[in-house]
């Protein structure tokens, strides 16, 4: 373990899958940026996957001084075990202070299982990372919803480890340093073990993407019926945004996985969200309470959701929306 | 199939969460009057080991680490169907982070034998770190996937998994011994009646403690635990929540203005 009060190296887990890399890899690059600023630190990328050099260049616009390569054909697509032994040879190489990992799917299978291996600390779905006086990394963590949120130190063991809320953290373009690539040998121990992937099945997520919309309509179990649902769509359609939902209205199948919006789900942070028929849980609020105006209807004026908006409409939204239709395409004329 | 080991976590009822208090001194939550649930996602953890013990006859093992008075939780999850149960539990294992749990739920396992499968919810509501399924798979030095929609045994043994992404789906095969995490897609955990319930009141619950484990106190516990909480927060969201009122056109008219001068359109 390193003594020194300082941070040297930041290191980003830069996720890809088929060649793509994952946007939250890219905010992350950003957040390591600005904590880079305290202690002069430098930020690595490090890239796992076969034939993905093309990649470097994005990680080094996005802020990596250094991205560290390990393309192999054993890492076509992404296998737990495979890359667990990879991450822990590099790490043990290196030995990076800090190592941040996406909350994504992958990140979330993946960190717990390195940290452990390498018998460190992890905190999970942090909202949002700072140094202290010591160069240790204050890691903010929700739980319990979102209602409560806990700072977590990982004092003695190295490297810091977390994983990061997919949309929390601002990309930085342009950064402008002609970084080095450190390509890393593999070798022979490179752990094959684990299940085999028979297929990837992507789907092409349809209409805008929800963490790039201007507006955000968002609708809750309170919407009733996929014929209210479609006044969303309407809605969201005239304002050029895009529609979200909570976790009840994903259950009850008016809309996808991917368009709902909280702690398990994605963070927004739209100029406007209007939040239809939601009751305001806390694990839907920490995806939305970013937004720079919030507006709410409701046919319950005690609805919680209420307590975290700017402009506050008690009403049916059956009558509302129609007519808030009509008024916006009267401005947009 | 011999064997499926499943993690249940006893929380506390989520619909009573606005009960949570926090010692400002200590700064921890104050559970006390909250009654503890099965967390949700375990229960289609179990229901996949008992739609297993159903068509090949495993035996389905469960395992917890918590309080003794979460016994309760324990015997529904029995009620389930569910062979037998055991309880970790020592006061050495308070503050355990994510690595340290999956250390002393790793013990347990050993102690209970051989076995599988492990099954586990994705994540519990309360902590939500969804880190111990892939830690205790490497605390057992075997492979784990997160994440299933769905699993399907093949006749010739090992399993088809389908597991959830962003943007689709992975299709895996895999071999066991392995560690599964599920979500809520992957089943619909089956209907307790009353009398099962009546019948796993009369159930018992084994406990076992460090002594039964034989795991180094420094190495569990918050002793063990590398991670620290420096600090801990109620969330206190507001805005300012000016009410527009009238009828839905005038409510329309009013909004669509704001919206309009905010830039939006």
């Amino acid at each position: 373990m390193k003594e020194s009060k300082t941070c040297q190296e930041i290191w980003v887990f830069a996720e890809q899958r088929v060649g793509v890399l994952h946007d939250a890899g890219l905010e992350l690059l950003g957040k390591a940026r600005e904590l880079a600023k305290r202690y002069n630190s430098r930020v690595s990328a490090i890239l796992l996957g076969k034939e993905v050099e093309g990649l470097t260049g994005i990680l080094m616009t996005h802020g990596a001084d250094r991205v560290i390569l390990v393309d192999s054909i054993h890492l076509g697509n992404y296998r737990l075990m495979p890359y667990v032994s990879v991450l822990e040879k590099a790490c043990r190489q290196h030995d990076p202070d800090i190592l941040l990992f996406a909350a994504s799917s992958m990140g979330m299978e993946l960190a717990p299982r390195l940290a452990a291996r390498l018998n460190t600390g992890l905190s999970a779905h942090c909202i949002d990372l700072q140094l202290d006086e010591d160069g240790k990394l204050l890691q903010m963590v929700p739980g319990w919803g979102g209602g409560v949120v806990a700072t977590i130190k990982c004092p003695e063991h190295r490297p810091q480890m977390a994983t990061v809320m997919p949309g929390i953290m601002r990309k930085i373009e342009g950064y402008d340093r002609s970084g080095e690539i450190l390509k890393l040998e593999i070798g022979e121990i490179l752990d094959t073990s684990g299940p085999r992937v028979l297929k990837v099945h992507r789907e092409e997520p349809c209409g805008m993407p929800l963490e790039q919309a201007e507006v955000v309509v968002a609708g809750g179990w309170g919407i009733g019926s996929s014929e209210g649902w479609q006044l969303l769509e309407e809605l969201s359609v005239v304002l050029c945004g895009a529609v979200g939902a909570t976790r009840p209205a994903v259950d009850e199948g008016w809309a996808r996985e991917d368009q709902m919006i909280g702690q398990s789900g994605k963070i927004v942070r739209p100029c406007l969200y209007i939040g239809v028929g939601i009751s305001g849980m806390m694990h839907h609020v920490v995806g939305m309470d970013a937004s720079n105006h919030i507006v709410t209807i409701n046919t319950d004026p005690k609805a919680g959701i209420f307590e975290v908006s700017d402009v506050i409409i008690v009403g049916d939204y059956k009558a509302i929306i129609p007519a808030l239709i009509e008024e916006i395409k009267k401005k947009q004329a | 199939m011999e064997r499926v080991i499943v993690c249940i976590k006893p929380i506390p009822d989520p619909k009573e969460w606005h009960l949570l208090r926090m010692d400002p001194v200590t700064k921890t939550l104050i559970r006390e009057g909250i009654p503890s649930v099965i967390n949700p996602l375990d229960k289609h953890a179990l229901e996949a080991a008992l739609e297993i013990k159903d068509t090949l006859g495993a035996e389905v093992v469960l395992l917890s680490m918590a309080p003794p008075f979460t016994k309760p939780v324990l015997r529904e999850a029995l009620a389930m169907g569910a062979d037998r149960a055991f309880l970790l539990s020592d006061r050495v294992f308070a503050g355990s982070d994510s690595l340290t749990t999956a250390r002393i739920l790793a013990a347990g396992i050993r102690k209970i034998g051989e076995f599988d499968l492990v099954f586990c919810g994705n994540f519990t509501l309360d902590g939500s770190t969804a880190q111990v399924p892939s830690q205790l798979a490497e605390c057992l030095s075997i492979p784990n996937v997160m994440h299933i929609n769905k699993m399907e045994l093949k006749k010739e043994g090992g399993l088809f998994l389908t597991q959830q992404i962003e943007s689709g789906y992975v299709y895996l095969e895999a071999e066991t011994p392995i560690l599964l995490s599920f979500t809520k897609k992957a089943n619909k955990p089956r209907f307790i009646s009353f009398l099962e319930m009546l019948e796993a009141e009369k159930r018992d619950i084994s406990v076992w403690n460090n002594s039964d484990l034989g795991l180094d106190e420094s190495s569990i516990g918050l002793a063990g635990a590398p991670t620290k909480m420096a600090d801990l927060l109620l969330c206190q969201k507001k805005r300012a929540g000016i009410r527009i009122e009238g009828s839905p056109e005038e409510i329309a008219q009013g909004l669509a203005e704001r919206i309009y001068q905010w830039g939006i359109l």
